[in-house]
This record gives structure tokens, C-alpha cells and sequence, in this order.
């Protein structure tokens, strides 16, 4: 097994606050990785270091030997790093298709675009096919503004699979999703896992994290606190303090 | 359905190739032509504007550097005032596309309401350089080389390179709805972080649009100096024709194909013929006024768009079917 993507110390501050503080983490190929942590701990800045949204202070990002870590977001995505936002974003006035067919292009230099047309009927049927994958191919014509938020989910995890990205980061798939739904999504990233994508997830369900992922980090005030499977994970008090507030950083008035 | 929707443009098209044979009074074709220039920029700003949501209310600075284009090269090359002077129309769109890279360069890294003021800061900028620099001529402007073409057909050249200019940026604006790029336009407008993540090269893309977008109004502007003979600053770089521009797409519907050409259709044959009417040059401005508040209050997609959708409803209450719009949410799972 090799390490698809590797972050080695990276650091990232927001004026005062520092977001990341040296943070590393590496995902094997071909496994679904978790990331979880308390709010606020940077799990989404990091996210956005790998995806190129943001430039790190100092650290690298490596991916498939790589070094991505001064990439744009165009750029990242094109090698084949995909992924999803924590509060969903579709492109709203367009049709369902027309979202998946915006990312078909992976390997397409940008002036081709102006001298083809939208689409070959090559492109809809691969769309077409991830639509009805994630389950709302009959939705295909609709604009994508009237879907609900479930269907939003899963149209924006359809559209990042269109260009058949190799890892993919979901940022909190099974945020604000009813029962039903999260084990849709859980059921389908093991699928997709099955076929060789490799997976990093931010989420807060633990539930979630703990069914479907191989290994779990756990992230504390911008560095990785602690690495290991789910099962070690739970039993780690350190991640208990992390999340309950540990003995140190409390200030509880009660004599004992 | 698609011959038969060409079918309405052909038609449409006819119609305006036969209004200059039909309607021989100079004074109705010089209406045809400004007319036409206004359709040809509108759809032509539609095309980057309307699409990625970038609204640019400087694209006077395209059209008079067009129209400056026209003037220094057929004074410089001592050009004669005959029809030859119609080959400086494409030249002044393709140094408005050029001049369109910088200027894209420096105001396309901003979004929203910043990249309107950026633009309309340039634009003065461009309007200042055209009063202060002396190779332009100063306030007094430049003089063209007088076309002695008789008065009962002097319009009627312009009229068909003008009607040639509302074709080809229609095309073009068709061309790019239907194409990749034309679509990756429509992500940025939604959410351009969005299209950013998923491999669209946004700021190449908004670039292409806006240099590509500026090329109708550049032979808009080269073609307007050509027919008046004789161009001001504050005329060819005019804040009014920023905002009416903009406006006239908003009217017909902004980023709809038909919308813009709709609206400066209208729109401008109005204002022309109120001017003729009434030799008022400014009562336009109040009827305007007028007409934007109720489109904005009532319609504020446009009347295109409010039209499609007035008949798609009424299409489906005849049908009995219910119709798929905002109100309805079909087949929501959560």
C-alpha cells in the first residue's frame, strides 16, 4: 500500500488565528480515510489547503508523488483530486445535467471549449450513468436550484465522480441527511471503494465515520492529535479529551 | 421544432433586410442603423455579461476605442470617404478585443458589485485619456473623411454592415451557449469557486468572454464613426451608452439569447423615434425611467423570460398538466 496523499506539516494562519499548526496526515491508496475532530479544529481549512482553495503558511501537500501544495483549485482537480463542499454547492440556474457535464472535461485544454459543443453524446451517457448511480437520473432536466437538499448531496457527489477523480474528499456527506440517506451515501462511497476510489471524509457522525472507514484521524487545534483504525480510535483517551474537554483546559469550580 | 424555430429567425431576418428597400426616408434608416449597432452591442455584452454574471457597465470603452480605431487609421493611412472605409470595422472590433485584456486583466479579479465599479472607474479613464491626450484630438474630437454618397442612398450601406454586425454577434452569442465554454460562463455565474474545483480554468474563461464579447462593440463603435463623420470624446465614451447597453438587456432578459437583441430593438427605435417625433433628446430618459421600474418590479427576469413563462403555464392549464417551476418540488426524498 502507498500513501495517494500525503500532508506534511502544514501550517495556515487567519490573521490571528491560527488555523493549522503543523499538521500531517496521509491517505493510503485505495482505502476511505476519516478525519474528525471538534468544531473549529481545521478539518475544512485542510481541506482546502490539499484542494488548492487556500495557500498554506509552510508544509506540503503530495499527491501520487506530486508536490500540489502551490496548485490551483483547476489545477488539483485535474490531476484527480475531487471533492465536496460542507454546505453543498450546485450551480443553481443550470440543468441537473448540465451541473454533471461541467466537470467532464478533466483533460481539456480551455480554448478546445469554445470550439465544441456542450457536449457528446458520449459525456451524456456517462452523466447520465453517474445520475442514475446516485439515484436521480429521472431528475436530469430539471434545473438544479429546484432540488431539494438530499438530492443537492447527491447530485454534488455525482458530478465530482464524472471526471472520475482518484481520491475524493467529501467534506461532511451525512451533514443535515436524514437516516435513510446516510446510509444511501455510506453504501455507495463502499462501492465506489470497491472499484478503487480512494476516500478522505470529514463528518461528525460518528457513527458513519466509524462504519465505513479503515483508518481515522483525529484533529485538535490545527495539528493531528492521533492516527489509527476506528477501533483505536475510540478507546483513545486522548481523543475523549479532545472532544469532552479534558481535565488540563478545564476550569471546573467544583471541589473534589 | 428546431425548423421551425429557424424558420422564425429567417423570417425576422428577411424582415430587416427588406426595411431599407421598403422604407426609403433617411430618416427612418438612420434609425434602422442605430438600431441595429445597439442590437449587435447588446447581444454582443449579453454574451460575457448576461452569461457569467459579470456585469460591466464600461463597455463604452470597447465601443469608442472603436470608434477612435476608425478615425486615426483612416485619417493616418489618408484614407478616402468612400466604401473602403468599412474595412476599418473589423480592425476597430479587434483592437477593442486587445484593449479588452488588460483592462480584463485588471477587473476581472474582482467579483460582483466591485467589478461593476471597477469598470465604470476604467471607463473614465478611458474617456479622460480621449479628452487629454492630443493624438485623439482633444475635446474637439476627430473629423472623418467625408463620403460623398448621394443622400437618398447613403444610409443603405451602413444599414447592411450594420444588420451584418447584429449577425454576426447573434451567432457568436449562439455559438457560445451551446458550447462547453459557454456553459463553464453559466457555472461561474452560479458559483465560481464551484466551477474552480471542478477543473474550469475561470480566470482564462472569463477572460476569453470578455475580450471575445468586446469585438461586436469595438465594430459597433468603428462603424458609428464612419457614419456620423465626425466623433467627441463624450460621445463615443458615454456613461449613457454604458448603462443602456446594460439596461436593454436586462429589459429583454439578461442571459437569454433573444432577450438583449428584443430590448435594444425596442428600446432604441423608441427613444429614436421620440427624439424624431418630438425633437426632445432627453424625454427618452423619463419614458425609460418609467419602463425599468415597472420591468424590474413586475418582470424582473426580463420580458422574454416572463413571456416564456406566462405561455408555458398557460400551455399546461389547457393541457391540465401541473406544471414543473418553483412552487413544485417533484420527488423530493428528504
Amino acid at each position: 500500500m502507498t500513501n495517494l496523499l500525503k500532508v506534511e506539516g502544514v501550517t495556515r494562519a487567519f490573521g490571528g488565528l491560527q488555523a493549522l499548526s503543523g499538521c500531517s496526515l496521509s491517505v493510503e491508496k485505495g482505502s476511505i480515510a476519516g478525519l474528525i475532530g471538534p468544531n473549529g479544529s481545521g478539518k475544512t481549512t485542510l481541506f482546502n489547503v490539499i484542494t488548492g482553495y487556500v495557500k498554506p503558511d509552510a508544509g506540503t501537500v503530495t499527491f501520487d508523488g506530486r508536490d500540489i501544495t502551490s496548485a490551483r483549485p483547476s489545477q488539483v482537480f485535474t490531476l484527480g483530486v475531487g471533492r465536496t463542499f460542507q454546505i453543498t454547492r450546485i450551480f443553481a440556474r443550470i440543468t441537473v445535467l448540465e451541473n454533471m457535464l461541467v466537470a467532464s472535461q478533466r483533460q481539456e485544454g480551455w480554448l478546445r471549449g469554445l470550439t465544441r459543443s456542450k457536449s457528446s453524446t458520449q459525456e451524456v451517457a456517462a452523466a447520465m450513468e453517474w445520475l442514475d448511480f446516485v439515484g436521480i437520473a429521472r431528475l436530469a432536466s430539471l434545473q438544479a436550484g429546484a432540488l431539494s437538499f438530499g438530492q443537492r448531496k447527491l447530485l454534488e457527489l455525482a458530478y465530482v465522480l464524472v471526471a472520475d477523480p482518484d481520491v475524493i474528499l467529501l467534506d461532511e456527506p451525512a451533514g443535515g441527511v436524514n437516516l435513510t440517506l446516510i446510509n444511501e451515501i455510506a453504501e455507495k462511497i463502499r462501492s465506489l471503494n470497491k472499484e478503487g476510489k480512494t476516500f478522505l471524509i470529514v463528518e461528525h457522525n460518528m457513527e458513519f465515520v466509524m462504519q465505513i472507514c479503515d483508518a481515522v484521524t483525529v484533529m485538535h487545534q490545527g495539528v493531528d492529535l492521533v492516527s489509527g483504525t476506528p477501533e483505536e480510535i475510540r478507546n483513545n483517551p486522548d481523543v475523549l479529551d479532545a472532544y469532552l474537554g479534558g481535565p488540563d483546559d478545564d476550569d471546573v469550580d467544583v471541589a473534589s | 421544432m428546431s425548423r421551425f424555430k429557424h424558420g422564425w429567425w429567417l423570417l425576422a431576418l428577411a424582415i430587416f433586410i427588406a426595411y431599407p428597400l421598403v422604407e426609403t426616408n433617411p430618416a427612418y434608416t438612420t434609425i434602422g442603423i442605430f438600431t441595429l449597432i445597439f442590437m449587435a452591442c447588446a447581444t454582443s455584452w449579453n454574451m460575457f455579461s448576461g452569461y457569467s454574471g459579470y456585469v460591466n457597465l464600461g463597455s463604452a470603452v470597447f465601443y469608442g476605442s472603436g470608434a477612435y480605431t476608425m478615425a486615426l487609421f483612416a485619417n493616418h493611412l489618408h484614407m478616402a470617404g468612400n466604401g473602403d472605409l468599412f474595412w476599418l470595422v473589423p480592425l476597430g472590433g479587434v483592437v477593442a478585443s486587445i484593449i479588452a485584456i488588460p483592462v480584463g486583466l485588471v477587473a476581472l479579479r474582482v467579483r460582483r458589485h466591485t467589478f461593476v465599479v471597477i469598470t465604470i472607474a476604467i471607463f473614465f479613464v478611458f474617456q479622460l485619456s480621449a479628452i487629454n491626450f492630443s493624438f485623439t484630438g482633444g475635446t474637439s474630437g476627430m473629423q472623418l473623411p467625408f463620403i460623398p454618397w448621394f443622400i437618398t442612398n447613403y444610409n443603405v450601406p451602413f444599414y447592411y454592415v450594420a444588420l451584418g454586425i447584429v449577425v454576426f454577434a447573434a451567432l457568436l452569442s449562439a455559438v457560445v451557449r451551446r458550447s462547453r465554454f459557454g456553459l463553464q460562463l453559466l457555472a461561474i455565474r452560479d458559483d465560481e469557486d464551484r466551477a474552480a474545483g471542478l477543473g474550469v480554468r475561470v480566470f482564462a474563461v472569463k477572460l476569453t468572454g470578455f475580450a471575445l464579447s468586446a469585438f461586436a462593440v469595438g465594430m459597433g463603435g468603428a462603424l458609428y464613426a464612419m457614419f456620423i463623420g465626425q466623433i467627441y470624446p463624450q460621445f463615443v465614451f458615454d456613461p449613457i451608452f454604458d448603462i443602456s447597453i446594460a439596461l436593454m438587456a436586462i429589459f429583454g432578459g439578461l442571459g437569454t439569447f433573444i432577450g438583449p437583441l428584443l430590448g435594444a430593438l425596442v428600446l432604441e427605435s423608441t427613444q429614436q423615434l421620440l427624439t424624431l417625433k418630438y425633437s426632445n433628446g432627453s424625454l427618452y430618459l423619463i419614458i425609460f425611467g418609467g419602463v425599468f421600474l415597472i420591468v424590474i418590479l413586475f418582470m424582473p427576469q426580463g420580458v422574454v423570460v416572463a413571456i416564456r413563462d406566462a405561455w408555458a403555464r398557460r400551455a399546461a392549464r389547457r393541457d391540465g398538466r401541473v406544471t414543473v417551476g418553483a412552487t413544485v418540488n417533484p420527488g423530493a426524498t428528504s
